[in-house]
């Protein structure tokens, strides 16, 4: 039971970090009509900008500050130097020019940090485990992480339910011409919402950098699961990203936990580790599956 | 080796031609002019897996430049991990590029994919590291061989000291794909204590949380994981932070000197097993050591010292025989008469290596991580595949 509640927390933890992802990634979809298959640079460029300030300056928060504003950065410049050319044109055009991108980015960090996988480790401060109610040990850093995760995601409501700016990225959504005529810069709101979305991605990639490995090409695994999370929850809404993730993350959490030893009910527990583990290397994509053969368009899809 | 199918590829290609010029003076005097010879490496020199690939040219161009042979040439080319360029590159440098022996190559799966075509078509292939069973076994050909280890017997040797240290049970774990599969098997095949759970991990998996819970609530004596490249990294650092005060054995490829430094001082303590270590008492692997540190500025990784016997190899048949007489250079490259970084080193009758296999221990040196020997695993342990080898 206790083993339970504790994977319970590790697929919310995983979740909560794909939603970070998904974000930026529905919002851009959704706002600008643009598939970016470059968001998952922008988590690379979030973790080794990290691990580079980290290493530096020797503080783990200066490197989170710099994965932020890095990969905000990297957004805003992107934006305005490529993607800015791509709204008007097809869905195919925006995937060769921000796959172009993927390559440049790639190369790019290759050339500046070399082939070999960067050390960023936990800071002192949030390392270690905890006892939680329940008797439960738990890893420090992974709480943190939950926590920023929720912490974000009731940000990103507030700014998108109750301020102006998300008013406009609501608008901009439903009509762009309408709000560019009422006088909203809409060249400005695509390139905030643009470097928004970045600076979440680089965020996750600092963060889930710190647990595992800050290596060349880590984005992309990340970026296809971002993609099963917003197509789950329905394109362009920022609560079918969050639910999408959480689903996502538990699912598969829960499947290479639990199908393992379903399995083994019934059959040799050699093959039933082999089997249950092929199977939950599918689960996701079958939960996706499901999903759009009920709601084809996503759970909160605006436009089904 | 994180392996993972994005479904993202990238199309960047690098082709280098590196020649060795030196000594090309000294030839003068009463030597034959023996046939050069062409080489073929393919390797991965990008994406992921790239460190590996990298530090497996350096090490065989580290030989190459020393022995300073004029009539050895080098084609390096890029396969980006994955199996269909391995083939159109291997199809490429035997057609146009004439070469005479292929090498290089880190995965199995493209291993695989091109050394049954190219020793039909009568080409040598010496690998620096992936070595299949099926190449080992039925599949097995008198132009292939491995310099590096049968697949199985890194992980056979983590489990012979498994039993030699007396575990109990042992939690195991590696990644669902073949390679992953063999690493169980090797493991189980020389270790006689009960397994308390094994599991199968994703293939390009890099958290582990839900498996460090279930490795907790095991109550196993000791872990043994396979989880090359990325995953390793993952792994040990989410393992680092869970506290688990449980030993942990597994084969070398995630605590080569290639990912130590990422891992961190996670890794310190953790024993490995390996047929090489920077630290072996031998001529030859000191010579190596400090050269490839003098050229490259870092410590060679195991794939390195693979590298760098891979080509010391085809340099000493180059000096017995003439590649033009496939039987007797064939012969001189079976006859293995070349200072291994390993010390002894024969080849079995699959032409897949006979060697000691040492338990390296990871200990921080002056701040740097890296690998020192504590024990004999292995000795001249051949495969278990060679009897299956109709040669």
């Amino acid at each position: 039971m206790l083993l339970l509640i504790e994977q319970l927390l590790n697929g919310l933890q995983s979740g909560l970090m794909l939603f970070l992802m998904a974000a930026g990634l529905t919002l851009v979809f959704g706002v600008m009509g643009l598939i970016n298959l470059a968001h998952g640079s922008l988590y690379m460029i979030g973790a080794f900008a990290c691990a580079g300030v980290a290493a530096a300056t020797g503080s783990f928060w200066l490197g989170l500050a710099a994965s932020i504003a890095a990969a905000a950065a990297a957004g805003a410049i992107v934006e305005v130097a490529v993607i800015r050319r791509l709204y008007r044109r097809d869905h195919l055009d925006q995937v060769l020019a921000t796959f172009a991108l993927i390559l440049i980015f790639s190369e790019g960090t290759r050339w500046l940090y070399g082939s070999f996988p960067l050390y960023l480790n936990v800071p002192p401060s949030l390392s270690g485990s905890v006892t939680l109610p329940g008797g439960i040990q738990y890893s420090l850093f992974r709480l943190a992480i939950i926590g920023a995760g929720l912490l974000v995601a009731v940000g990103l409501f507030l700014l998108i339910g109750k301020t102006r700016i998300g008013v406009q990225v609501r608008a901009g959504e439903a009509d762009r011409e309408m709000i560019a005529a009422l006088g909203v810069d809409i060249g400005r709101l695509y390139t905030l919402v643009f470097a928004l979305g970045a600076a979440l991605a680089g965020m996750a990639g600092a963060l889930v950098g710190t647990i595992q490995s800050v290596q060349v090409g880590m984005g992309e695994p990340v970026l296809i699961l971002a993609f099963v999370v917003i197509v789950i929850g329905g394109i362009g809404s920022i609560k079918g990203a969050l639910v999408g993730a959480l689903l996502v993350g538990l699912t598969d959490t829960m499947g290479r936990v639990l199908l393992p030893s379903i399995f083994d009910l019934f059959m040799e527990t050699s093959a039933a580790t082999s089997v249950g583990a092929a199977l939950a290397s599918m689960a996701i994509y079958i939960l996706m599956a499901l999903v759009l053969i009920v709601k084809p368009g996503g759970l909160f899809g605006a436009r089904a | 080796m994180t392996g993972p199918k994005t479904g993202i590829h990238r199309e960047t290609r690098m082709t280098r031609y590196l020649t060795t010029t030196a000594l090309a003076l000294s030839m003068i005097g009463g030597t034959a002019m023996a046939e050069p010879v062409k080489v073929g490496m393919i390797t991965t020199l990008s994406g992921g897996g790239a460190s590996l690939g990298i530090d497996t040219r350096d090490g065989f161009m580290l030989a190459v430049e020393e022995a300073g042979n004029s009539e050895l040439e080098v084609v390096i080319e890029d396969d980006q991990r994955k199996p269909e360029v391995a083939v159109q590159l291997s199809d490429e440098m035997i057609q146009s590029e004439d070469v005479d022996v292929l090498t290089g190559i880190v995965w199995s799966n493209l291993a695989m994919a091109v050394v049954p075509g190219a020793t039909r078509q009568g080409k040598f292939y010496l690998s620096t590291n992936a070595a299949p069973s099926q190449l080992a076994g039925k599949g097995c050909h008198e132009n292939y061989f491995s310099v590096s280890y049968q697949n199985d017997n890194l992980h056979e040797a983590a489990g012979q000291y498994a039993t030699d240290e007396g575990f109990g049970s042992m939690f195991i774990m590696a990644p669902n794909y073949p390679a992953g599969q063999d690493s169980l098997s090797g493991f189980k095949r020389f270790y006689d204590g009960e397994v308390a759970s094994e599991v199968y991990t994703q293939l390009g998996q890099t958290d582990y949380a839900a498996e460090i819970a279930q490795i907790r609530d095991s109550g196993a004596d000791a872990l043994f994981f396979f989880l090359p490249g990325g995953m390793g990294i993952s792994f040990m650092k989410q393992w680092a932070e869970a506290g688990i005060d449980m030993p942990v054995v597994g084969p070398a490829f995630s605590f080569s000197q290639d990912i130590l430094p990422a891992i961190g001082e996670a890794a310190v303590g953790v024993k490995n097993t390996a047929q090489w270590s920077p630290d072996l008492d031998n001529e030859a692997n000191k010579a190596f050591v400090a050269g490839f540190e003098e050229k490259y500025d870092r410590l060679p990784s195991l794939y390195a010292a693979q590298g760098y016997d891979t080509a010391r190899l085809l340099l000493s048949a180059m000096e017995k025989a003439d590649i033009a007489d496939a039987e007797a250079f064939r012969e001189a490259l079976r006859a293995a008469e070349f200072d291994s970084v390993r010390g002894d080193f024969a080849f079995g009758p699959n032409q897949h290596p006979v060697q000691d296999i040492y338990v390296r221990e990871v200990i921080s040196e002056d701040g740097t991580l890296t690998n020192k020997i504590v024990a004999t695993a292995m000795e001249d342990r051949g495969d278990a595949y060679a009897e299956e080898c109709s040669m």
